[in-house]
Order: C-alpha cells, then sequence, then structure tokens
C-alpha cells in the first residue's frame, strides 16, 4: 500500500531522524511512504485573519499537488505541516468563494477540486493499521520505559483539526503500549513549549521547557515521546541551559517514530542530530534496549 | 487609571481589530478563563482577559503597546477554552497585523547572532517570520 506524503522543510534539515525512523516504521508494516513530488513549504502557520487569503497559497498549492499525484490522502509527520494544510483544506472545502478566489488567483495550476483528506501519520497507524498489528511487529518490545506522551497544541488544537477529541487522547500512549512501552499519565500533554518564541523570546521557551520537563519527571517519566519538530528542538535544546544553569537532571525526548523504530529492531532507530544535550542512549542502555556503541550522529 | 469616553467607545481600530478577526470582542464576559489557560500569561504586559477589557473600552494605544499579541503564540489553549466563544488568538492575530501592516517588524532579522539561526530548525524560523516580520 502507497500512501501521498508531504514531508515539510524540516523533516529534510534538523528532523531527518523523524522521517527517516517513519520510513523505515512504515516500510516494516507494509506501506510506502510516496514523497509528493514538487512540495512546496506549507507556511508553517495557519494564518487567522478574515482578509487574508494570500498566506493560505502555499498549503492550496501543496493540495493541488496530491491531486496531482492521484490520490486522495495525505500524510505528514510534522505536526505544523499537518495543522496548517489540514485547516487550509478544510477552510476551502467549507467556503466556496474562497475556494473559487484562489483558483482564480492560481491560474497557472489545475483548479483544486477539494477532494484531497490530510492526516496525521498517528492517525494512520491508529485508523488505518491498528495496534494489534503495530504489537505483531515488535520484535524489541520497550518493556519498562516510562514515557510522557507529549502531543504540544497542534495535533489537539482546534478541536476541528484535532486528531481525536479533547476526551480521548489515546493515540500516543496506545501507541507507545503497543510497543511495549508505559505510557504515563501527563497533565502537559497538550501544554505549548513555546514554540517560535525560540527566534525572539527564548527566555519563554526556556521557561516552558522548565514545568514540561519537571511535569514529566513528577508523572515518572524516563524519556518524553514527541511528535512537533519545534517541540522537539526547544525540548531538547533548553535542556541544555536549564542543566548549565539550573542543575535540571536532563530527560531524552525522542519521536515516536525513532520509538517504535526501536522496538521494530530497525537500526540504527536512534540518529542524533545534535546529540549534545538530552542524549538518550545512556537510558536505552541502561534498559537494555539499545546494544552498547549503537546510534550514530548525524 | 482607565479613562473611558464615548469617542474611545468608537474607536475604528477596534472595529477593525474584529473585522480582522471575525470576532466580537463585546462577547467577552471577564470570567479570566483565557488567562489562566495561557501558558505565557505570566510574560504579559497586559493579559489575555485585560487586553479583552480594553478592546471593549477602546482602549486601542493600550493594546497595541503591549507585548501581549507578541508573546502570544497562537497555541489556543485560551480559545478552545472560552465559554463565550470567542476565538481569542484571532482577536492576538488581529491586534498584530494592525503593526505588521504598517511595516512594524517585531523580530529584526539581520540582529538575530548567526549562531542562533544556525541552530534554530527552519520550522521556528519561518513562522517566527510569518508571525513577527511585516
Amino acid at each position: 500500500m502507497k500512501l501521498s506524503y508531504y514531508p515539510g522543510c524540516t523533516l529534510k534539515t534538523k528532523a531527518q531522524n523523524l522521517e527517516s525512523t517513519a520510513i523505515a516504521s512504515m516500510a516494516a508494516l507494509g506501506i510506502e511512504l510516496e514523497e509528493l513530488p514538487r512540495w512546496n513549504c506549507c507556511g508553517t502557520v495557519y494564518s487567522f485573519a478574515d482578509d487574508d487569503l494570500m498566506h493560505h497559497l502555499a498549503s492550496f498549492r501543496d493540495l493541488i499537488r496530491v491531486q496531482e499525484q492521484g490520490h486522495s490522502k495525505v500524510v505528514t509527520l510534522c505536526s505544523f505541516c499537518y495543522n496548517t494544510l489540514k485547516r487550509v483544506n478544510l477552510l476551502v472545502k467549507q467556503d466556496a468563494e474562497k475556494m473559487k478566489t484562489i483558483n482564480t488567483f492560481m491560474d497557472e495550476e489545475p483548479d483544486y477540486k477539494g477532494q484531497v483528506e490530510v492526516v496525521h501519520l498517528l492517525e494512520v497507524l491508529r485508523d488505518d493499521i491498528g495496534w494489534a498489528k503495530i504489537a505483531k511487529q515488535v520484535k524489541r518490545p520497550l518493556t519498562d520505559l516510562k514515557v510522557a506522551p507529549y502531543y504540544g497544541c497542534t495535533l489537539h488544537r482546534p478541536k476541528e483539526a484535532a486528531i481525536e477529541p479533547p476526551h480521548r487522547r489515546t493515540a500516543l500512549p496506545e501507541l507507545l503500549k503497543s510497543l511495549g512501552a508505559m505510557p504515563v499519565n501527563f497533565a502537559d500533554t497538550d501544554t505549548c513549549c513555546g514554540s517560535y518564541q525560540a527566534v525572539a523570546r527564548p527566555d519563554i521557551v526556556t521557561s516552558r521547557v522548565r514545568d514540561i520537563i519537571t511535569s514529566a519527571r513528577a508523572s515518572g517519566a524516563e524519556v518524553i515521546a514527541v511528535s512537533c519538530p519545534l517541540c522537539e528542538c526547544n525540548l531538547r535544546q533548553k535542556q541544555r541551559e536549564l542543566k548549565e544553569k539550573e542543575g535540571l537532571a536532563e530527560m531524552p525526548i525522542l519521536y515516536f517514530t525513532q520509538l517504535m523504530a526501536l522496538a521494530f529492531g530497525l537500526d540504527p532507530a536512534i540518529e542524533q542530530c545534535e546529540a549534545e544535550s538530552a542524549d538518550p542512549r545512556p537510558l536505552l542502555e541502561s534498559k537494555g534496549l539499545l546494544p552498547a556503541g549503537t546510534g550514530k550522529r548525524c | 487609571m482607565i479613562n473611558i469616553t464615548s469617542k474611545k467607545l468608537r474607536s475604528q481600530v477596534i472595529a477593525k481589530i474584529n473585522e480582522i478577526s471575525g470576532q466580537n470582542v463585546n462577547l467577552c464576559y471577564q470570567c479570566g478563563t483565557c488567562s489562566g489557560a495561557c501558558p505565557n500569561a505570566a510574560e504579559m504586559e497586559l493579559i489575555p482577559r485585560q487586553l479583552m477589557r480594553r478592546a471593549q473600552a477602546g482602549l486601542d494605544e493600550d493594546i497595541t503597546r503591549a507585548n501581549t499579541a507578541w508573546v502570544c503564540v497562537s497555541c489556543l489553549s485560551c480559545s478552545v477554552r472560552c465559554p463565550r466563544g470567542i476565538d481569542i488568538a484571532r482577536v492576538m492575530e488581529a491586534v498584530r497585523l494592525l503593526r505588521l501592516r504598517k511595516n512594524v517588524d517585531y523580530v529584526h532579522v539581520p540582529e538575530l547572532a548567526p549562531e542562533a539561526i544556525a541552530s534554530l530548525p527552519p520550522i521556528a524560523l519561518i513562522s517566527s517570520f510569518r508571525k513577527h516580520t511585516a
């Protein structure tokens, strides 16, 4: 089975470990992620202004690319891309006038017909594959690994773009259980990490990360599972500063796809970009989940 | 002290905020749920509830001068909880746009440290430039 796959900018640069482990894990589950030809940046953030259609064009163009590819569904790994593409898609599907305006403006492109569905990989795992099939694929169960499932903002808000309703936040914990891990009850599962304030006000991000790490540790977690490359970067990078200045003990941050690849026995599952902070390898080695000396830096 | 006049209550700026955001700031009944939910409220010169109150009173200069909308990262913790159904993140976006559409940047790209740019993922840089530069 082939699925149309939209990577996004960060997966080709700072989050290559998210992409490589997702592609390898999905292949193990019998699904080929077929990269969208000629994709462009989705714009990363959805425009909230009623009078601003211009900033929806980037995502709109990507939806046309999916239509050209002949797929009715496109899967994203990056939570930001998911949210932006999903909401632009919903906007134009629900507002025929806006759809017409953008189609007319982009007269060099074929018209978008509104037939594409945008989904996140967690939805594919839950709805198209199922937890039982994932559990069967596990070669190296993540036994005794206590994981805080951390969604961040964009997989849960707003509700019309959420991958699950607010009273049933189960996809990530269920996946972790299927891999043999122990998801902890984590109160800050969708608390904002400070997001793009990493540029203008990095102090705000540091403050958010301090709260999130402290909360995860209080919940009994040893590692945090993330989906969003911005959450991953913020949580990992700011821990270095918090360790140096405040002595806060580090907690490894891993993409859910890294944990999946690890459980499926796909090596090297733990490729670390800039692994100088919150290195997961000592923890995984102590649990017998990673043979000593494996995992490479990229 | 807040000085409310009939002229301020007819503020064109507030009408513009309502227009851009598609929201009605007068619906707010000041429960403060937004500010309790906001993870960055402690960093704001006006917390979301205070900003909404000033918008109702037509105090547009207070709103555009405060750092509130710049600190907001549209995490939507407020919007999903507002009992009056106001999408407060949209109001914040409108306040940002009032400045950005006058070509006023909040982030000055040439002043960013090269090592910061090198360490940040594209997702952070593009989002910041989209929300914080004209």
